[in-house]
């Protein structure tokens, strides 16, 4: 069995030069989706594949503004039009998704580099706004009538060790998840519980900790 | 088109639909078309009375301008589905169905009416199916609480079936490994002896390890 270890968010599908011919744009954008929608945390920014179906997109847009002058019969177009639609609302759902969750944990992601180059340039402009417009509300509202001591928007107190005032995702919580190959006996985490075995097609609630390199290698989907 | 749904129960309803629509299906178009080269795939060309596979929207998309017939999928038979009815009955385990069995079987009975053969028993199979499946989920989920479980296999479990499980299920386990991990579990009479006896292995694995 693969360690896991690999930190490409596509090596899981290069390495597989079968799945890799056989899996089109379109279904690595659901599937990017789909990851992103039940993950915790935020996942890597599928930025080649984003461009990529940005533009299939407008090429499908062209095409579509095309048939509509040449006179193409409505109901072929109509098609093409629902299939462009399908297309854009999965784009958008996706990088929605990612807002939700930049605008819920800002702070957290700032916080550590390993998290904030998993964002994309524009993604990365929209959390600094976000950080700086709550800074400022947190300091107008309220923190700036606090006694000295309780002015940070990070901590309780000034006592406090840790920054416990941000929201963070949380990492052990539970997930649904499925492999499309069998992946043999699998740790769940170190505390010396029994392996489990993960066949191919089959649903399991596990931990998001315990298979997050899996996630990222792409070995297992969430769903 | 499906809203976006809340973190925390990572699908609507309308959504499992979407991803639904994209399965495959048989149609028999009246109609002659070039093939179409979108971005979910090429389909197509399309003849009169020559069969074709199509993504589920595309067909009920023809269906709705009357420009094909859908042909049943064959777990959809009332043959197929007795016989999984049984079995579903007489097992305690789940009968292997489509992913997305509920939602297609429901955008079919929407839209393609007049296509199924004897409709009123399909119909009537396929939500007897869904009650004896429910409430397995149901009587299922009390192993969660008997047994300590790091991880549940949900075998055979259905897209629909899984979601909404999905809140219930992902807290419970949750919290059991929190109880069970945490030594901040307090050493009182209350505690049910089997919690008391994973919290003194985790101490001897522990020792042992140092």
């Amino acid at each position: 069995m693969d360690s896991g270890d690999a930190s490409g968010y596509s090596a899981g599908v290069d390495d597989d030069y079968e799945s890799l011919l056989s899996t089109t744009d379109a279904e690595l954008l659901k599937r990017a989706w789909r990851n992103e929608k039940a993950s915790p945390e935020i996942l890597q920014h599928e930025t080649a594949l984003v461009q990529r179906s940005r533009e299939q997109i407008q090429l499908m847009e062209e095409t579509v503004e095309e048939f509509s002058k040449n006179g193409v019969d409505p109901l072929t177009l109509s098609l093409y039009q629902m299939d462009l639609d399908r297309t854009l609302f999965l784009l958008r759902s996706y990088l929605r998704t990612r807002l939700q969750k930049i605008e819920n944990y800002a702070f957290h992601i700032q916080k550590s580099t390993d998290l904030w180059n998993r964002l994309s340039k524009q993604e990365q402009k929209f959390a600094e706004r976000c950080i700086d417009d709550a800074e400022q509300h947190l300091d107008q509202s309220v923190l700036s009538k606090l006694p000295h001591g309780f002015k940070s928007h990070l901590k309780q107190s000034s006592l406090s060790l840790a920054d416990d005032m941000v929201p963070e995702p949380q990492l052990d919580q539970y997930v649904i998840c499925r492999s499309k190959k069998f992946l043999g006996s699998f740790q769940l985490d170190d505390s010396g519980e029994e392996p489990v075995n993960i066949e191919a097609n089959d649903l399991y609630a596990l931990p998001y900790k315990s298979i997050k390199p899996l996630v990222e290698s792409g070995q297992i989907d969430l769903v | 088109m499906a809203s976006q749904s809340d973190n925390s129960v990572a699908f609507s309803a309308a959504e499992l639909e979407f991803l639904a629509e994209d399965e495959m299906i048989e149609i028999v178009p009246n109609m002659r078309m070039e093939p179409l080269n979108l971005i979910s795939g090429d389909f197509g060309p399309f003849r009169p009375q020559i069969a074709a596979q199509v993504p589920l929207w595309l067909a009920v998309a023809l269906k709705k301008r009357g420009k094909c017939t859908i042909r049943l999928p064959e777990w959809m038979s009332v043959e197929k589905l007795t016989q999984v009815l049984e079995a579903e009955r007489d097992s305690e385990k789940f009968q292997l169905l489509p992913f997305h069995y509920v939602e297609i079987s429901r955008l079919l009975f929407d839209h393609a009416r007049e296509d199924i053969p004897d409709i009123y028993m399909v119909r009537s199979l396929i939500e007897d199916i869904k009650d004896v499946r429910f409430h397995k989920i149901g009587t299922g989920l009390e192993i969660i609480s008997k047994e300590v479980t790091y991880a549940l296999r949900l075998k055979n479990l259905s897209a629909m079936e899984a979601n909404i499980v999905r809140p219930f299920v992902t807290k419970a386990l949750q919290t059991f490994h929190k109880l069970n991990t945490k030594e901040a579990i307090p050493e009182s009479g209350s505690i049910p002896n089997r919690q008391r006896q994973a919290v003194n292995q985790r101490d001897k694995r522990v020792l042992k390890g140092r």
